[in-house]
């Protein structure tokens, strides 16, 4: 049965629950087929197995195999093609976990699609698709991460037999991170600096069979094998792979594009554009996955602290419920607002996204610098802030949330690797940076901008007059997310000329580009944030309009306005510092996200239920749906491995004969 | 041999470093015994930690006991004591990697809470390790709120003893170390009931497992309470108590009583708890929170040093990611922290001492005073402690996330220290009721203890800076954190009585308030450690360049700590938009000179590798070949038992059959 806290909770709601996981769903209809897959997998007995949190790495790794194999078989006996659809069916079968065939079904195979010739596709796709040729995709090594032409790896041309020749030359060049890498792959698409007649071409992809297949064992010349433990990613083996003068046909490289002839003529390719698409896609799921995984801690916290009774409020009164404390509202429910956020950030991403994939393929790529930019800052942005969010959630639940069975740790390390990987979160700002300050020296050149940084374009109006740029108070109405809206563009406006202008002192000072530019690297950040900021303010406020549901629309509402006051709250200083806004309006501001805190208490559950996560997939006893926490912690706890035996083996190796000595 | 780019750091120091780690230690002497101690532990294989990283809960767990067993020989072996002064670096050489330490709780709370009869009866038992003891006051349902635990001990006057039960799931004694598989005895906190009349928290002291085999007690469930971010070396227990008797003697009676015959005796004073508890607090900050940090920063600027990406400018060799500004700017202000609430604990162990020796002659007047600031310190430097070790983790990208740099331990560890011994919001409200209560009485005349004076001195001015070098002098940005603190704390007063005027009940105002009173509580604490960091500096010798450096690292706190928070200072014009802009050019301008000198200001913290355990932070900078030679070590390259099973039948063809 339900416990009794949660279920007044639900009955104090003042909407419908479905009916705003039909909006994060994009349609009631898309909301059905995601729990028929749910349920699909969830009561397949194929896919059941004992709580991760007692297994050891390898035994991680082992289910996860076995799980990832049965997945691919059964996708196919289900017809399921749908991109979507299976991300929803791996989520479900790993329950949001990373799994070994990620890097072959995610880059291997979609790399061969897009840049194998079809003689190399006839060779190495269906195996590949058959799983018997199972690949990874190995680009970052031990030094080079981030500066992708810093990659050391050789692939040399030797005309004489028509080969490539592999060569991992330093400590350094060793291929490091690849997922899938370490135990499962028999092949790598292998990331090389190639050199032929004696020059070298820059970075091209290689197709590079590792171990024998039949026994597995590392072919002669390879030296493969797992990375070690990490903070999360248990189920994943990260590899190493070094190669020693390990050769390869000459059809082994991926010529779709770049070619070397047999006598070792290089052939350049056309445009090396397209690779954009792939990193902006990317870099938009990460935006989605921020929103997941935000959403998945609060929606353990929320429950717990709704369930949780601590301490007294009123004396004489019994315990009241942890969420009934300001404090503990004041950390959870902007992350609550800010989960919803991001859900219509990732989704706004995604369309757009395939509005100009299409276009992309007709030939335009005019939107495309935008986009690449905009993502770049958005993925740092939302991953920021929502591995920040995960940790704050998990505090919330105080000692509990330090337990595994909390489920928030690994969410947490789970999601932390994001802030890195496809593209270092500072790096990704500064990139978003780049193209900002690009666009305000359009403006200041007199041409007119467009998109999401056509606030810029008023920069130039306001310059005729004498004053400070945004010296100008906004008149706020608190109550309202559009005029909110302005107040965010002003400070991104404002954030983006000061960064400009003092990008232009150090150039006036110092001259070289590059100095100038890292001696404003902080600045710039902070510019791009704001900027990220804003987009997601003005598209959290855009959605509203769409909400046609009178009860949802002004729980959203709500939710809007204290995603945007909070985040006024958190940065008054740029407010203020700008004149957007006055001390008289921060103080309003503080107060009103203090009563919005107030109002959004009875529909917390609400809306925590809302993102309609099962249980088997939240994986967490404090954030079950019955709120029965305590009597599930010590079920739990029971299996645990310390307890597998009453008394410990330690008793007698070491307690025992302590004893007796002393 | 060490690596060039980390050597040439070294032969540029403005510093001499040696001098730095003694000025840490407080006096070369300390050093030496704090290395010697280093030494001992670290040569000795049975405390090596090299394989923590591959270690199972159940290898993790053993591996702490045998070091807690060896650990006695070794102290007899080098002649050291409890009460030597080896004593408290034992456990920084150990990194905290071995079991019993609740052990030593056990035994401080039957010195502290026990009668005479109770320590002569059962600390040399403890001492010898006939038993082994654990201290059970949290439950599954209760924590932060003491009196609403709900294990009950009812006296039985008949036998003598006391009846002690668990009546529900969540009165069910959770978390305690050491008691999910080692302890024999532990202090449990339960209601007293005698003759149906409920007397509060009282502690007893109950035998769990059997001297001779360990087997539970009759009447007695226990077990570990399973895998935790961290801890995995500590057997976290839950305990199940079912009509469990114990003799009345059983109960520690240094303060309260029950006679035969069921008659309640209150003896002595109780303020004394209230300054264990600030003991604690005060004494987690060196080894449990500040050294992870300097943990931290040694391994993620050695690192940054080690590491090069991209090209500053182009044609030249790619830049080490250290000298990127962004780069600085997460991990130097994180540097300046770990070097000002070091000073910050100095202060506090003093003013304990000085407290302590109060309390001897029976004198508790600065009992509330210590313990709002050992609440709030507690609470604030946690807090910032474990932002600095994830944004040190984090700025090490990649290789970071990888346990081999050590930094996810680390991190995993430093935040439990933000729950125990106190929740960080809970301890900043404490710190907060004193401030109003102090800020009332300030402002009515009353005499307040000194480190509140500050707030009857209310001042309207404005922060009198006129260019950018007016924010490196101490009293200019001391004063504008003091005006912050000032201002938050009245205005949360202000409100406060606001609401209680216009009717709204006390307790539902003091809910109201409370995001703005902890706030309050941290401007308080930012404030004073700026200015103890200055007033610190101000003492330093001279010579050896080190006041130069600190002066620096004092700086930058400070600056550091108005860029990222310019709301607090503009919201009523005390520093204006103008100045913000001066504040944001001396910080960034700092975080260059200060470069220079990283990798020595962490060289100073003197941790040997073996304390780091890590990769990327090692002496040498040798980062690359020991990541691939450690990574080789690991379990998963010993054999994969998952390819016979199920990766061959997956690569033996068997999908193309569907």
């Amino acid at each position: 049965s339900v416990n009794a806290d949660l279920r007044r909770e639900r009955a104090a709601a003042t909407f419908q629950p479905e009916l705003l996981t039909h909006i994060l769903d994009g349609g009631a209809e898309r909301t059905r087929r995601r729990k028929e897959i749910e349920a699909l997998v969830l009561n397949d007995p194929d896919f059941q197995h004992e709580d991760l949190n007692f297994l050891s790495r390898s035994q991680r790794y082992e289910q996860a195999i076995r799980k990832s194999s049965l997945m691919v078989m059964k996708l196919r006996e289900y017809g399921i093609a749908d991109p979507e659809e299976i991300y929803w069916f791996k989520s479900f079968v790993h329950r949001g976990r990373p799994e070994p065939l990620d890097l072959h079904l995610g880059m291997f195979l979609p790399t061969l699609l897009t840049q194998a010739t079809p003689e190399q596709q006839d060779r190495f796709f269906m195996p590949a698709w058959n799983l018997e040729i199972v690949g990874t995709y190995a680009q970052t090594e031990m030094g080079h991460g981030t500066h992708l032409r810093g990659l050391e790896t050789t692939a040399t041309y030797d005309p004489s037999t028509q080969e490539f020749i592999l060569n991992s030359p330093t400590v350094t060049s060793i291929k490091w991170w690849p997922g899938g890498l370490g135990k499962t792959s028999n092949h790598a698409i292998v990331l090389a600096q190639l050199y032929t007649q004696g020059e070298c071409k820059g970075l091209h992809a290689f197709i590079v069979p590792i171990r024998q297949l039949g026994t597995h064992e590392p072919l002669p010349g390879i030296t493969v094998g797992d990375i070690g433990p990490k903070f999360g990613y248990d189920e994943m083996d990260n590899g190493y792979l070094k190669m020693d003068n390990f050769r390869i046909p000459r059809e082994n490289m991926l010529m779709k594009y770049a070619q070397v002839e047999p006598d070792g003529t290089y052939v350049k390719p056309v445009s090396d554009k397209l690779t954009y698409g792939t990193m902006v896609f990317i870099r938009s799921l990460i935006v989605g996955d921020s929103a997941r995984s935000l959403s998945r801690a609060c929606t353990i916290a929320i429950r717990y602290s709704a369930v949780r009774h601590q301490s007294e409020l009123k004396p004489g009164e019994p315990e009241p419920q942890i969420l009934d404390y300001q404090t503990q509202q004041y950390k959870l429910f902007p992350l609550l607002a800010t989960a919803y956020a991001f859900h219509f950030v990732g989704a706004y991403i995604k369309d757009t996204y395939q509005r100009v994939s299409g276009d992309i393929s007709t030939g335009d790529l005019s939107e495309l610098p935008e986009l690449h930019a905009l993502t770049a800052g958005l993925k740092a942005f939302t991953s920021w802030t929502a591995n920040a969010g995960i940790e704050e959630c998990r505090m919330a639940c105080g000692g509990h949330g330090y337990s595994r069975c909390s489920g928030i740790p690994d969410i947490y390390v789970t999601f932390t690797p994001s802030c890195t990987y496809e593209g270092e979160n500072t790096v990704m700002m500064l990139q978003t940076a780049r193209f900002l300050i690009k666009s305000y020296s359009q403006v200041t050149s007199g041409q007119q901008v467009t998109g999401m940084v056509s606030y810029l374009n008023e920069l130039s109006r306001q310059r005729i007059q004498p004053q400070h740029v945004a010296a100008r108070t906004v008149t706020m109405r608190i109550n309202d997310p559009t005029s909110l809206v302005e107040a965010y563009k002003s400070r991104a406006a404002r954030l983006v000329e000061s960064a400009a202008k003092n990008l232009q002192a150090e150039l006036n000072h110092r001259k070289s580009k590059e100095d100038a530019w890292n001696r404003t690297s902080v600045d710039l950040v902070r510019a791009s944030e704001a900027h990220c900021h804003y987009v997601v303010v003005k598209l959290f406020t855009a959605k509203l309009a769409e909400v046609s549901d009178a009860a949802v629309h002004a729980v959203l509402t709500n939710l809007c306005l204290l995603y945007a006051l909070f985040g006024i709250s958190r940065n008054a200083g740029d407010f203020l510092q700008a004149g957007i806004l006055t001390s008289a309006q921060i103080s309003q501001v503080n107060q009103h996200v203090k009563e919005l805190l107030a109002v959004i208490r009875p529909n917390a559950v609400a809306l925590v239920d809302s993102f309609d996560f099962h249980d088997v997939h939240l994986g967490s006893v404090l954030g079950r749906y019955d709120g029965n926490v305590y009597e599930n912690m010590f079920e739990w706890a029971k299996k645990s491995p310390l307890n597998k035996t009453q008394v410990h083996e330690s008793f007698h190796k070491h307690l025992k004969p302590m004893q007796a000595k002393l | 041999s060490v690596n060039p780019d980390l050597a040439s750091e070294r032969q540029t120091a403005s510093f001499c470093v040696e001098k730095l780690t003694a000025l840490l230690d407080g006096g070369t002497e300390q050093t030496r015994i704090r290395r010697a101690v280093v030494e001992a532990i670290q040569s000795d294989p049975v405390f090596s930690r090299e394989n923590q990283y591959f270690q199972t809960q159940n290898e993790r767990y053993e591996a702490a006991v045998r070091k807690a067993v060896h650990l006695q020989k070794k102290m007899h072996e080098m002649g050291w004591t409890e009460n030597g002064p080896e004593y408290k670096y034992i456990y920084r050489a150990l990194s905290g990697d071995v079991a019993f330490l609740l052990h030593r709780v056990f035994m401080r709370s039957i010195s502290v809470l026990g009668s005479d009869k109770q320590i002569a009866k059962w600390i040399p038992l403890a001492t010898q390790h006939k038993l082994i003891g654990s201290y059970a006051q949290t439950e599954l349902g209760h924590g932060t709120y003491l009196q609403g635990l709900e294990t009950t001990a009812v006296f039985d006057t008949a036998t003598q003893e006391f009846i002690l039960n668990t009546p529900k799931i969540s009165a069910m004694k959770w978390w305690p170390g050491d008691m999910g598989r080692s302890a024999t005895h532990t202090v449990v906190f339960a209601q007293l009931y005698i003759h149906g009349k409920c007397y509060g928290i009282h502690p007893f002291i109950v035998q769990i497992r059997s001297l001779q085999d360990h087997s539970l007690c009759p009447g007695i469930t226990a077990g570990d309470i399973g895998p935790k971010m961290n801890f995995e070396h500590i057997d976290n227990g839950y305990l199940l108590l079912k009509n469990v008797r114990i003799p009345r003697e059983n109960m520690l009676s240094k303060f309260c009583e029950v006679r035969p015959d069921g008659t309640y005796v209150r003896q002595g004073s109780q303020q004394i708890n209230y300054f264990t508890m600030t003991t604690v607090r005060i004494s987690l900050i060196s080894d449990e929170v500040l050294t992870p940090l300097m943990k931290a920063c040694t391994i993620a600027i050695r690192y940054s040093a080690v590491r090069r990406q991209s090209k500053l400018k182009p044609g030249e060799q790619e830049a080490k990611i250290l000298d990127y500004q962004t780069q600085q700017e997460k991990l130097l202000p994180q540097l300046a922290a770990a070097y000002a609430f070091h000073f910050v604990n100095d202060y506090l162990q003093e003013l304990f001492n000085r407290g302590y020796g109060e309390i001897q002659r029976k004198n508790f007047d600065m009992l509330p005073e210590l313990h709002a600031l050992s609440s709030g310190f507690k609470a604030v430097i946690t807090q910032q402690c474990t932002a600095g070790v994830e944004i040190c983790l984090r700025a090490c990208g990649g290789h970071g996330y990888s346990l081999l740099s050590g930094l996810p331990s680390l991190y995993t560890k430093i935040i439990a220290s933000c729950i125990y011994e106190g929740e960080n919001t809970i301890l900043l409200l404490q710190t907060a009721r004193f401030l109003l209560k102090c800020f009332m009485a300030a402002n009515a005349g009353q005499p307040v203890p000194p480190s509140v004076t500050y707030l009857a001195a209310v001042k309207h001015g404005k922060c009198p800076a006129k260019n950018k070098l007016d924010f490196l002098s101490p009293d200019i940005y001391t004063e504008a954190y003091q005006h912050v603190a000032v201002r938050l704390t009245s205005s949360a007063a202000a409100k406060l009585q606001d609401l209680i005027q216009s009717g709204v009940k006390k307790h539902d105002a003091w809910n109201q308030c409370t995001v703005q009173l902890v706030q309050a509580a941290k401007a308080h604490c930012h404030y004073i450690a700026v200015k103890n960091f200055a007033e610190t500096v101000e003492k330093l010798e001279t010579k050896a360049g080190i006041q130069k450096i600190m002066k620096h690292l004092c700086d930058l706190f400070a600056l550091h700590g108005i860029f990222s928070n310019t709301g607090a200072f503009l919201h009523d014009g005390y520093i204006s938009a103008a100045q913000i802009d001066m504040v944001t050019a001396s910080y960034l301008d700092l975080l260059a000179v200060i470069r220079k000198d990283a990798v020595p200001l962490v060289d100073a913290f003197d941790f040997t590798d073996k304390s780091l355990n890590s990769a990327l932070g090692s002496y040498d900078g040798q980062v690359y070949q020991r990541l691939y030679e450690w990574a080789q070590k690991s379990p998963t390259n010993q054999m994969n038992p998952a390819y016979e099973r199920y990766l061959k039948p997956l690569l033996h063809n068997t999908l193309s059959k569907l």
